[in-house]
């Protein structure tokens, strides 16, 4: 039993300009104790997904009738979707699930000290008391690399620097033993050094506190160096998924191979970049059939455009098995190549 | 290659806060910087957040306080001091030295048309006769910059970040100037629009033989575009060197830390997080010695109590680090 499993996930947003599809059949598991990394670029809908789990996307959007987010609890399989009740969402909010976002200096309410801050969640999801609430955010703001935590405990989240204070958003995050930790850009603010620290950081604490990870990302290295599969999404919808290995070393989607090629590497410098053609569709102006045909070099006029690609497995495998390598493309599936040969 | 600008023991100091009596704190934030940026250079300039990186891109357009050496531009026959312009002179100068930020999204006047963006420089620095000639030029920048111009007279609104980014690229470009100083110019945007700007850039300075000074705070784009590259830390530079000589053989033991930091694709990379240990100090009170030793593992009692010079090689690469010679490769 996976403990996330996401199936046919789509999500609406309802705007001055009409209804806008941002998610669109995504679905995807998240098995205990691994890093699920999904990368794309803005628009993609890597946030506004993750951000179903919790219920957080306003209210101006809407989930489809048939997306179903089941969540494993110590009182069995909830429907994230189904809960619609602000108390019966604090189950998953902060409880089951905790979330940590790109900049750390807007997650924190700037006028209350990080510990109380701590402490008062620690509160309201766990039977602690104030006294060992307190012990236990000082020990963890400790674990995460912070020195000096008892003093960190009665700052202010300004008087931090950006990675102190991303790893306190962290400790925070940990404090209430999430079983799931969503971690949208964690790193995306920080500069380089202060990047590898917490990304180490992120994947000792898994092991420790025998949780999962979703690691959202616009960085195909971040991926590569952390997550254990990976789901790419372009325009709200999953593309190509797989264990990282295999996405990494053989992309299929011609999608994944765009961001691999155009993406400047310090072992290839001398090579020229070579970037996806095109510009990114707007959302009021989402393409029929496969997202990506407006952009991708082989696409087939009558097919791409048209019908929707299915998943299917790479090299034969079955799409639904644990670690299958999956992508949605017309090219690769066996009924379109007929297809083109009769044309 | 000729020198187009040359930097000489650079300062740039700011003042901060105020008492009624006595002097003002003053924050040096570049010291003693040299560098010499040549004539159809693509020169990168790396460094973390806080190291300074766009405040030396700001002194080179007298728009930080210089409080200490010279900037000299040989872009006009008689070389001129860049601290000392003032008035007409000052304007000529950055007619021929021109910006490109890193946010298309403030950096472009929403209620303006692209093609009222893209003239604005024609109008101000006087440097079209008629409405007619500005047009023509206009449309000639944007052409070059691959911008459709049936868009012109749209507003910014309508565009993607990579568009934008291309609009104020042909901005900067319109006053056909010699240097281009690019501040984090494909910072904020996706990596396939991301290679599309560096590969525009790029074909601009070899067609039209331009001097970029790009700054960065990522290694792999500067590995990418740049012919030299000089790494900053705390206000100082702490090595220069040809592009290929730096990423192949870095001397600095910052310079590593920063390389081995960065996530490549290879899935049996370890990142290495402790070559460099903990966060930049405040440049409000840099550490006394050489700067990196509070971070640097080698750090000896020398690091501690001198600043180290910067040593040359012959072949252009130059570092400041007591060490280098005998740190692990």
């Amino acid at each position: 039993m996976p403990l996330l499993s996401v199936k046919d996930l789509t999500i609406y947003f309802n705007t001055d300009e009409g209804q806008i599809t941002a998610v669109e059949d995504v679905s995807f598991d998240v098995r205990r104790g691994e890093i699920l990394g999904i990368v794309g670029e803005s628009g993609s809908g890597k946030s506004v997904s993750t951000k179903s789990l919790m219920m957080l996307n306003g209210r101006n959007s809407q989930i489809s009738p048939e997306s179903r987010l089941i969540l494993e609890t110590d009182d069995g399989p909830v429907d994230i979707a189904s809960l619609s009740h602000v108390k019966d969402l604090r189950l998953v909010r902060g409880h089951s699930i905790s979330m940590i976002f790109q900049e750390p200096m807007a997650s924190f309410a700037p006028a209350v000290k990080i510990g109380k801050q701590m402490v008062e969640q620690l509160l309201i999801h766990t039977d602690l008391d104030k006294t060992t609430a307190k012990a236990r955010s000082i020990e963890i703001l400790s674990r995460v690399g912070i020195p000096d935590p008892e003093l960190r405990f009665n700052q202010f989240s300004f008087e931090l620097s950006g990675g102190m204070r991303q790893r306190a958003m962290i400790a925070m995050a940990l404090s209430t033993r999430p079983k799931l930790l969503i971690a949208d850009e964690p790193t995306t603010a920080l500069d380089v050094t202060i990047q590898a620290q917490v990304l180490a950081l992120i994947k000792d604490l898994v092991a420790e506190f025998d949780m999962s990870v979703i690691l959202i990302t616009h960085d195909l290295g971040v991926i590569a160096q952390t997550a254990d599969r990976v789901a790419v999404m372009y325009l709200g919808r999953i593309v190509e998924q797989g264990t990282t290995r295999d996405v990494i070393t053989s992309p299929q989607h011609p999608y994944t191979q765009g961001l691999i090629n155009s993406r400047p590497s310090l072992d290839h410098f001398e090579d020229p970049l070579t970037p996806l053609s095109g510009d990114l569709p707007s959302p009021l102006e989402r393409p029929q059939g496969c997202v990506f045909h407006t952009r991708c070099a082989h696409a087939i006029k009558g097919l791409c455009d048209t019908q929707k690609p299915p998943v299917i497995g790479v090299a034969g495998q079955d799409p639904t098995d644990e670690d299958a390598h999956n992508t949605s493309c017309h090219l690769l599936s066996p009924s379109a190549s007929e297809q083109v040969l009769v044309s | 290659m000729s020198a187009l600008i040359d930097i000489d023991n650079l300062s740039v100091s700011y003042q901060i806060g105020s008492s009624l009596f006595g002097a003002r704190q003053k924050i040096e934030v570049l010291s003693d910087i040299s560098l010499q940026i040549k004539k159809g250079q693509f020169f990168g300039l790396v460094g973390e957040s806080g190291s300074g990186k766009s405040t030396l891109g700001k002194a080179l357009l007298q728009a930080a306080p210089i409080s200490g050496g010279r900037i000299t531009s040989h872009i006009t026959d008689t070389p001129l001091e860049v601290a000392s312009l003032k008035g007409q002179a000052l304007k000529d100068y950055r007619k021929s030295a021109q910006m490109i930020f890193q946010d298309p999204y403030s950096s472009l006047n929403p209620r303006m048309t692209i093609r009222d963006i893209i003239a604005e420089p024609l109008e101000v620095m006087g440097l079209a006769q008629s409405r007619e000639e500005t047009d023509q030029k206009v449309r000639e920048i944007a052409r070059q910059c691959r911008l459709n111009l049936e868009h012109l007279r749209r507003f910014p609104h309508a565009f993607s970040g990579g568009q934008r980014q291309r609009i104020a690229i042909a901005r900067a470009l319109v006053s056909e100037p010699e240097l281009i100083i690019a501040d984090e110019s494909v910072a904020a945007l996706d990596v396939s629009t991301q290679a599309d700007i560096l590969n525009l850039l790029k074909s601009i300075q070899s067609s039209k033989g331009l001097t970029f000074f790009f700054i960065s705070h990522d290694l792999s784009v500067v590995a990418h575009v740049c012919d030299v590259v000089a790494v900053m830390y705390l206000g100082q530079i702490v090595e220069i060197a040809p592009k290929k000589s730096l990423f192949a053989m870095p001397r600095h033991p910052y310079t590593k830390a920063l390389l081995a930091s960065v996530p490549s694709l290879d899935l049996d990379q370890k990142l290495e997080p402790n070559l460099i240990e903990g966060e930049i100090p405040s440049v409000a009170a840099p550490p006394e010695g050489c700067r990196i030793h509070t971070r640097c593992p080698h750090a000896t009692a020398l690091c501690i109590s001198t600043p180290p010079m910067m040593q040359q090689d012959e072949a252009g690469h130059s570092v400041a680090c007591h060490h280098w010679a005998t740190l692990p490769a």
